[in-house]
């Protein structure tokens, strides 16, 4: 069994967002960047079902080359070769149709991708890639089941969730739930060692065609003071949210 | 030219959610000079209570084997809806079901996808709009030259406003295919009666300041007094006291209520990246120097379990009195 694993590089959740360039461009300066979160769960399952099944795992990115230490995490956790779409990552469907144009020569059995990147948080690739490759799409999933090829997947829908079932291929878009955090792998010394001879081959992009531009950035207005009150006195805090902030 | 929307149903229900992108709809068909249809799939309430929100025309399939959502053939109807009306645009909640089906949308027709989005186009040539980005920690404005759009709104973000119209409804027919069945709905699990954390006006949410999960009896009888909805930090859900699909948060849940209420959250910068965009946030923690008060509109530094029952009762006594 194949499996495709997509990986963004993102600014760490820690990040303080700035904007440079006349508020045009994503300020990198100062800014650790990691394996999307989101892709974190994707990848560990893939690696538990490589573990109890032999399959291997490719991971991919689009991205400059300042991504590739990135990259080369994943191989440390345990991916086996990676590959890297030389282009900046600036459109959904651009990026979905690099990720696709790779993929369909390739046959993989199942792809999994983080369900939004916590940078752009378009949600858009996944579905864009899973309809260029015509294989089904799983959003938000936060359970999968293989028994051969068939799929138990399970979607978060609002306020529960959904059981579904299938034969690969598909695409699943991953979330927390897929694996708990916990069970999260971490590159380990020889993983790291292992990471540097794996195949890394970095794949020029041919498609030009982009459907959205960023014209500008902003960040949100600073919040006032906060009005603080006495623990002894909240009947002020029930007042002041029915008369100032008008929500009760 | 038209502006199509998914009214979406929960559970053969219209939600807040879907009158807002009706309204939206309408608006931005308004903007555009040209009509708005909305699309309504197994649906039990009055189609034509859409029509309230200024759309001109209800399309309703009825057909069974499209009677519970599947976000293949969801996606193929709205196209096929789509073709039919001429409808160039098309507007969808950013819901679950909407994020699983807006991108197949939007890869089938050539479209432009833009989600997350805030506010009516600032222009319209080039059609420019603003957005959520980073989660939450900034706005972007988003434009394109496609003429085919796929839009997502926020939920919570629109008001839905009500234009006292009336719609036509028809019934439109799409038959789902082969490839369109590629999976099969095992089970639907829904927690029913509670409020969804995407749409709730009010969010009641608490953190390890709590100490356990035995100590939510109080932050659920917050909430239901309120008729809020019950939220998490992502430690609380890490550690399971608390369901995932509670977490708010960076890689949790993004909400944006009139009002969030923080009981024992020190407020780090994944949190608050998840809620500031909240009307209004109350924030309850005994640490002075906690972050989240520099994010806050109102705040109390006191013991939750102490403030949280004194807070209960005085809402007690303002709902007697009002």
């Amino acid at each position: 069994m194949k499996i495709l694993v997509c990986i963004s590089h993102v600014p760490d959740t820690t990040s303080k967002i700035n904007f440079t360039n006349n508020n045009t461009e994503f300020d990198g300066n100062g800014i650790t960047f990691v394996i999307n979160p989101y892709d974190e769960f994707g990848l560990t399952r893939a690696m538990q079902i490589k573990e109890a099944t032999g399959a291997s795992i490719t991971v991919i990115n689009v991205g400059p080359a300042s991504t590739e230490p990135t990259l080369r995490k994943t191989l440390a956790i345990g991916a086996d070769d990676a590959v890297r779409i030389n282009a900046e990552p600036t459109d959904a469907a651009f990026v979905a149709r690099l990720l696709a144009n790779y993929a369909k020569e390739q046959n993989f059995d199942l792809v999994i991708t983080g369900r939004e990147s916590i940078d752009y948080n378009g949600g858009a690739v996944p579905g864009m890639l899973a309809t260029y490759l015509d294989v089904p799409f799983v959003n938000a999933c936060i359970g999968l089941e293989l028994d051969g090829t068939k799929a138990t997947v399970i979607r978060e829908i609002d306020g529960g969730k959904e059981t579904l079932e299938g034969n690969l291929p598909m695409l699943l878009a991953g979330q927390k739930g897929l694996v708990e955090e916990k069970d999260l792998r971490i590159p380990a010394m020889r993983g790291i060692m292992m990471a540097r001879k794996k195949p890394l081959t970095v794949i020029e992009a041919v498609e030009t065609v982009k459907q959205t531009s960023v014209l500008s950035f902003e960040l949100p207005e600073a919040k006032a003071a906060c009005t603080m009150i006495d623990a002894d006195n909240v009947e002020q805090l029930v007042e002041l949210l029915h008369s100032e902030a008008k929500v009760i | 030219m038209a502006v199509l929307v998914y009214a979406e149903s929960w559970n053969g229900s219209f939600k807040k959610a879907t009158f807002e992108a009706v309204s939206y709809a309408a608006q931005l068909a308004n903007k555009l000079g040209t009509e708005s249809i909305a699309l309504t799939f197994a649906n039990n309430d009055d189609s034509t209570l859409l029509g309230k929100y200024g759309v001109n025309k209800v399309l309703t399939i009825a057909n069974d084997s499209l009677a519970t959502f599947n976000n293949q053939a969801y996606a193929n109807a709205i196209i096929a809806a789509a073709e039919n009306t001429g409808a160039e645009t098309v507007v969808i909640s950013n819901t679950n079901n909407g994020k699983a089906v807006a991108p197949i949308i939007a890869a089938k027709r050539n479209a432009a996808l833009i989600t997350n989005v805030l506010d009516l186009p600032d222009s319209l040539s080039p059609f420019t709009v603003k957005r959520k980005t980073f989660s939450s920690k900034a706005f972007a404005q988003y434009s394109t030259e496609a003429a085919q759009k796929v839009i997502s709104i926020t939920p919570n973000a629109i008001g839905a406003i009500e234009t006292g119209g009336s719609a036509a409804t028809e019934s439109f027919y799409y038959a789902a295919t082969e490839s369109d069945n590629r999976l099969s709905s095992v089970s639907v699990d829904r927690v029913t009666g509670k409020i969804g954390l995407t749409e709730a006006d009010i969010v009641v949410s608490a953190g390890r300041g709590l100490k356990g999960p035995e100590n939510w009896g109080m932050i659920e009888e917050l909430a239901e007094l309120l008729g809020a909805a019950t939220a998490c930090s992502k430690p609380v859900a890490d550690i399971g006291w608390r369901s995932h699909g509670e977490h708010v948060g960076q890689t949790g849940i993004a909400i944006n209520p009139e009002l969030y209420i923080a009981v024992g959250i020190s407020g780090a910068i994944q949190h608050l990246a998840g809620v500031n965009a909240s009307k209004n946030i109350v924030v309850i923690n005994t640490d002075p120097e906690a972050p989240f008060f520099k994010a806050a509109d109102y705040g109390i530094i006191g013991d939750a379990f102490e403030v949280v029952p004194k807070l209960i009762e005085a809402l007690k006594v303002y709902k007697a009195d009002n």
